[in-house]
């Protein structure tokens, strides 16, 4: 069987990714393994989106409301783990916890359901409605967590002990990369999956011309809205890995910065790509990392290669190497 | 006394709500003429504010200054619109997004580099210094009042613009009909960079005026810029009745509910908790309006029909 | 005589002082087809909308198999078995011909909401879109994307999506438009036997298509039905030969 130049790409992305922090350890770089671990939940936090973004071309500006959400989720149930006292005392009383799988469950739960109440309502509007709406509702989260104090308020929350895996050690960087690795890797398979289902046939023809798919009986708006609770839980899940990286969240998690970022990982990468965000990830943290160490004014020489993508080279990373995405 | 209160908060709010709608007024004039969502426009009012700051530190003029800013945001709006904005009207409001991100990137890391990172500060005009008697005893800020005024004038200053003026005429046209204007020979370029360079002479003009109140700083556009698309969601994205009537809706139920609700839910609860129930709730209360009224009218208090 | 598929009564919509669609009814009866037509700006497509559940009339009913369908959505209408052909959009266009049918036997199956087997390796959607595109002669364009058929290859998939959606009648705007008349007449003996299968509303241009296919022909003028007859009393009429086919044809 002969790959098509995509796959091959994907391929040497998964690899590279990989070989990152395997390298900085052999050669005794261990803080390069953090940077890998970044790229990766920066990677799946814009598979989320790009279920929405690029299949269902739902641009929105609001994500990092579910990122923040997801690190708040993995904070505070840590913190109540360490101080031992109880998540909510009524109706019955629910301890913290510090595992890492109970944590994941409950961001994703608690992402799905913010997905789902902000959805509901900016989906029945389209276009810069939409991109404005999602971005407003974001902002009301940050000003949320900005203003109640129980939680850190604008000065965040430590997480002082990271979070635990079952039979593995979280507190080793390299463990954790493969951790957070693994599930970038669960969550491509989903979009695989879901893009290439009647689910995703749905949604990206929902993209190209929503009336005339309503005219054989499918609703977009159904479609669409479960295209955007799917997003929101897999962009939370990443909120809690990042939480735990820095064992720190603050509302700057939630601000609309970290969504616009999260939309340039996709473009850099290339839209609707299945490793789009990652490849967007992986150059994203790479120029933050390199420029960041040559200059002050990264962000700058940041603004200045989006715009050149942007009027340019609209494919992104992948489209300039693979070509034109083909749908079967 | 609290009916003092009650009015000199009313009054903030509805000069939040005036500030809001210079911001808004460009960015609905921009959207219903040229179809362009512009993220940047809260980078404009920014460049009006520092326009303003550092000229009246060198020239010692708070007026020269806010001339500076007038012609400084309206000089950037031009540039940007000539050298970037114009290639975006034809692409998908992605693009848009993120050429317009990349702007704010570039607008924000420019200024930090011009003026540093600190704040610069910006006095009130000896003119305006002072307040004024309210009834019930207390007193106001002269130079919140002349905000207040600012943004009437502008607001009857942009109607007669728009339905009197044959510029006015030509934006007219052009929301309604792109191809039309193109066909009346009207060239259609200059008119997009006209409209741009107003609106963002509207958005410098805030910055100046505000920066006299708070201080002067990289990024104080971006809060501003969300503020002003939730008033244009709720008002209705390019109606100027609609940001008009969104912008006082959202500054004086912001402003209004950050006072309120706090003394409200100590009726219910211990004082401490109140305060903190009230103020996160009164955070939220714009967003929870502008939901409320989505779920009634989707395209806003005042949808133009396209 | 049997209950017509569609029923159309006494159905009103103006946008504005414009009177668009002005106390029309018409009916659909099993086994025929029907014509629409009149000339440009009648408001024929208006009607088309209506039926289809795009726009809301403001007043009358409209009725299908029985049932009253006016306050349904789109999505509904299609699913009870209105399909609808475009005059000029397609469906998806960046997906293949193939792909644009098979969306239509997903929705009539019932379900869009399954996120895990492929969709190109369910033979339970392949194979009636296969055959959906057979019948319309596409087969050997079946992989091509949409946005690369040629107009009339087009209009073809349009109906394809129609069959494919298991449709109980068919609502099909200007189905010649773009067709050599080759493939215009391949088409007219297509419609000729489709009629079976499923009663057909037809608006088009193409008068010959109209005179040879029609059972029944409607006239629309200014949002109403002038006239309403066999093709032989519509060819017969004074009024419609006035306001319409033009005197001395």
């Amino acid at each position: 069987m002969k790959l098509s130049r995509e796959t091959t790409i994907n391929i040497v992305l998964a690899l590279l990714l990989l070989a990152l922090p395997l390298v900085a350890m052999q050669i005794g770089k261990p803080f390069y393994v953090t940077l890998a671990t970044r790229m990766a939940i920066l990677g799946l936090a814009a598979v989320g989106l790009n279920i929405a973004l690029g299949l269902g071309g739902l641009v929105s500006f609001g994500h990092a409301a579910f990122f923040g959400v997801g690190g708040y989720v993995a904070g505070i149930m840590a913190t109540h783990a360490f101080n031992a006292t109880p998540l909510a005392a009524f109706p019955f009383a629910i301890p913290g916890t510090n595992q890492m799988l109970v944590i994941w469950a409950v961001a994703i739960v608690v992402g799905g359901l913010l997905a789902l109440a902000i959805g509901a309502i900016s989906l029945r509007t389209s276009g810069v409605y939409f991109i404005m709406i999602t971005l407003a509702f974001a902002q009301m989260t940050y000003y949320f967590a900005i203003s109640w104090p129980a939680y850190g308020g604008e000065d965040g929350l430590s997480i002082y002990v990271r979070n635990a895996f079952p039979g593995v050690n979280t507190a080793v960087p390299l463990n954790y990369f493969l951790i957070c690795y693994a599930v970038l890797l669960a969550a491509l398979l989903v979009f695989a999956l879901a893009r290439n289902s009647r689910f995703g046939a749905a949604l990206q023809a929902a993209r190209q011309n929503d009336v005339r798919v309503a005219s054989v009986g499918i609703r977009p708006f159904r479609v669409r809205l479960a295209a955007f609770v799917i997003s929101g839980m897999i962009t939370a899940l990443a909120g809690a890995l990042f939480a735990d990286l820095n064992r720190f969240v603050s509302p700057s998690m939630l601000s609309w910065h970290m969504s616009g970022e999260f939309i340039v990982l996709i473009i850099l990468g290339g839209v609707g790509r299945l490793f789009g965000p990652v490849a967007g990830a992986m150059l994203f943290v790479m120029f933050e990392y390199i420029l960041g160490g040559l200059t002050e004014r990264w962000q700058l020489f940041l603004g200045l290669a989006l715009l050149g993508v942007v009027l340019f080279a609209r494919g992104g990373l992948i489209g300039l190497i693979a070509g034109k995405a083909r749908h079967g | 006394m609290q009916t003092a209160l009650f009015i000199e908060q009313l009054l903030n709010g509805l000069q939040l709500g005036v500030m809001l709608f210079l911001m808004a007024a460009g960015l609905t004039l921009i959207f219903g003429v040229m179809g362009l969502i512009n993220l940047a426009h809260g980078s404009l009012y920014m460049v009006g504010a520092f326009a303003c700051a550092a000229v009246a530190a060198a020239t010692g003029s708070f007026w020269l200054g806010l001339a500076a800013s007038l012609a400084a945001a309206a000089a950037a709006g031009a540039i940007v619109e000539i050298l970037v904005i114009r290639r975006l009207y034809e692409r998908d409001h992605l693009d848009q997004v993120l050429a317009t991100f990349a702007l704010i990137l570039i607008f924000s890391e420019g200024t930090r580099w011009i003026f540093g990172s600190f704040p610069l500060y910006l006095d009130i005009p000896p003119l305006l210094q002072g307040s004024v008697p309210l009834p019930g005893g207390s007193r106001y800020q002269l130079y919140r009042l002349a905000i207040i005024g600012v943004g009437v004038a502008v607001a009857v200053g942009l109607y007669f613009l728009i339905a009197r003026t044959r510029l006015g005429m030509r934006i007219r046209a052009g929301e309604s009909d792109r191809e039309m204007i193109g066909a009346l020979g009207v060239d259609i370029r200059t008119l997009y960079t006209v409209v741009f360079a107003l609106g963002a002479a509207l958005a410098g003009l805030a910055g100046a005026l505000v920066g006299a109140l708070q201080s002067v700083q990289v990024g104080m556009g971006e809060p501003v810029l969300i503020l002003a698309f939730v008033v244009i969601v709720i008002g209705g994205i390019g109606s100027i009745k609609g940001a008009l009537v969104g912008a006082v809706i959202v500054g004086v139920v912001d402003t209004m509910g950050r006072f309120l609700l706090p003394q409200l839910f100590t009726l219910v609860m211990p004082a401490s908790q109140a305060t903190t129930v009230g103020a996160a709730l009164a955070s939220m209360l714009i967003y929870i309006v502008m939901a409320v009224i989505l779920a009634v009218r989707p395209q806003g208090l005042f949808a133009v029909q396209r | 005589m049997a209950e017509p598929v569609l029923k159309i009564d006494d159905l009103c919509k103006s946008f504005g002082a414009l009177k668009a669609t002005e106390h029309v009814s018409l009916d659909l009866r099993a086994g025929e087809i029907h014509a629409l037509i009149g000339p440009n700006g009648a408001g024929k497509s208006t009607l088309i909308h209506q039926i289809a559940g795009t726009l809301k009339p403001d007043s009358g009913e409209i009725s299908f198999l029985g049932e009253r369908i006016d306050h349904l959505g789109t999505a509904e209408r299609a699913r009870r078995g209105l399909g609808r052909s475009f005059q000029v959009s397609s469906l998806a266009s960046e997906f293949s011909a193939l792909r644009n049918v098979m969306l239509a036997v997903q929705s009539r199956q019932g379900s869009s909401f399954r996120f895990f087997k492929p969709v190109m390796r369910d033979r339970s959607l392949v194979e009636p879109a296969m055959e959906a595109l057979g019948r319309v002669g596409l087969r050997d364009r079946a992989r091509v994307p949409a946005a690369e058929l040629s107009h009339g290859e087009r209009r073809q998939l349009e109906i394809a999506i129609a069959l494919a959606l298991g449709s109980r009648a068919f609502l099909l705007d200007e189905p010649m438009a773009g067709m050599g008349p080759e493939g215009s007449k391949a088409l007219t003996g297509f419609l000729d036997r489709l009629r079976e299968e499923a009663p057909i509303l037809l608006i088009e241009h193409d008068m010959d298509a109209v005179f040879a296919l029609a059972d029944r022909i409607s006239v629309l003028v200014y949002g109403r039905v002038i006239a309403s007859g066999t093709v032989d009393e519509i060819r017969g009429n004074a009024e419609v030969r006035r306001a319409y086919l033009g005197d001395g044809t």
